[in-house]
């Protein structure tokens, strides 16, 4: 196959130069991982038919749409963050701490 | 039965990252509030379902997701944001990148199919694998991939992303900006 997958996801080499991110350290589960993927599919790439030139050697299939380069999706992962760490970052309102107390504690 | 503090700490901590998610979905604060408190409230009701050691993230975004599906959503088209409110919250985003860019990246963001929007913040800004994303959104791992995938390339589209210097302030600049920006 003439795709080149990224085991762990797309270079995050940004976070580290906004300065800002991973201080939310009770996220653990938290971690970027948008990898690379073919487009425009709705099965997993292994399921594609091997195409082969005349000499069979495999050939990559011209695709539909140019794949994003990888630092265009680092900038939408970018903002994505951005744009949802803004309200992580908020924290957990007072009246959510106050029912999520009140509600642990009945019995 | 008294809940256990780890489990209810592990609940709270989970909170502000629901919230971003409900903000998503909802594109409107207050209701995202109402749809986080109500799965709140059914997470703590059913708290026995919940295996202690497991995904307690997933476990509550996967109750928000169905609940948001099952009666918000037919709701979620009467406003979207139209008192400005979500963004006005956003207080420390224009220090970080302009608001106009900010704007345009919500609005295009705003534009995906409901699906492939749920996907691409599960996985790219709540940080969820794709096992997980497929758990919460009940669909197969390669579903959640090929959604993720068309929302980049629509994102891309829609925001004309031709190259790294349309999106922005180069990166010395916005190194600068996030440096001097936040705490």
């Amino acid at each position: 196959m003439g795709l080149v997958r990224t085991k762990g996801g797309f270079d995050m080499g940004e976070r580290g130069k906004l300065g800002e991110r991973g201080k939310n350290d009770e996220m653990k589960h938290r971690r970027t991982n948008l990898e690379a993927v073919e487009p425009e599919s709705d099965k997993p790439a292994s399921d594609k038919p091997e195409i082969r030139d005349s000499m069979g050697a495999p050939v990559t299939p011209p695709k539909p749409e140019a794949r994003l380069g990888r630092e265009v999706q680092a900038k939408i992962g970018q903002q994505l963050r951005s744009m949802y760490d803004d309200v992580v970052n908020q924290g957990v309102p007072q009246h959510i701490t106050d029912l999520v107390r009140r509600l642990s504690d009945q019995d | 039965m008294k809940l256990d503090p780890a489990i209810r700490d592990q609940v709270l901590s989970t909170v502000p990252s629901l919230r971003a998610f409900a903000i998503s979905l909802c594109g409107n604060i207050d209701r995202a509030d109402d749809l986080v408190q109500e799965t709140l409230l059914r997470a703590l009701s059913h708290i026995d379902s919940f295996e202690p050691g497991t995904n307690m993230p997933a476990w509550l975004f996967t109750i928000l997701r169905n609940l948001f599906r099952s009666e918000y959503r037919k709701r979620r088209r009467e406003v979207e944001d139209a008192d400005g409110r979500y963004a006005e919250t956003l207080k420390s985003h224009p220090e970080q990148t302009g608001r106009v860019e900010f704007e345009e990246f919500r609005t295009a963001l705003a534009k995906l199919p409901s699906d492939q929007r749920e996907a691409l913040i599960l996985v790219g800004a709540s940080g969820f694998s794709y096992e997980d994303a497929a758990g919460i959104c009940g669909c197969a791992v390669g579903t959640i991939k090929s959604r993720v995938n068309r929302a980049r390339t629509r994102l891309a589209d829609l925001l004309a992303i031709d190259s790294v210097d349309d999106f922005g302030p180069d990166r010395p600049t916005r190194a600068v900006l996030a440096g001097g920006g936040r705490n």
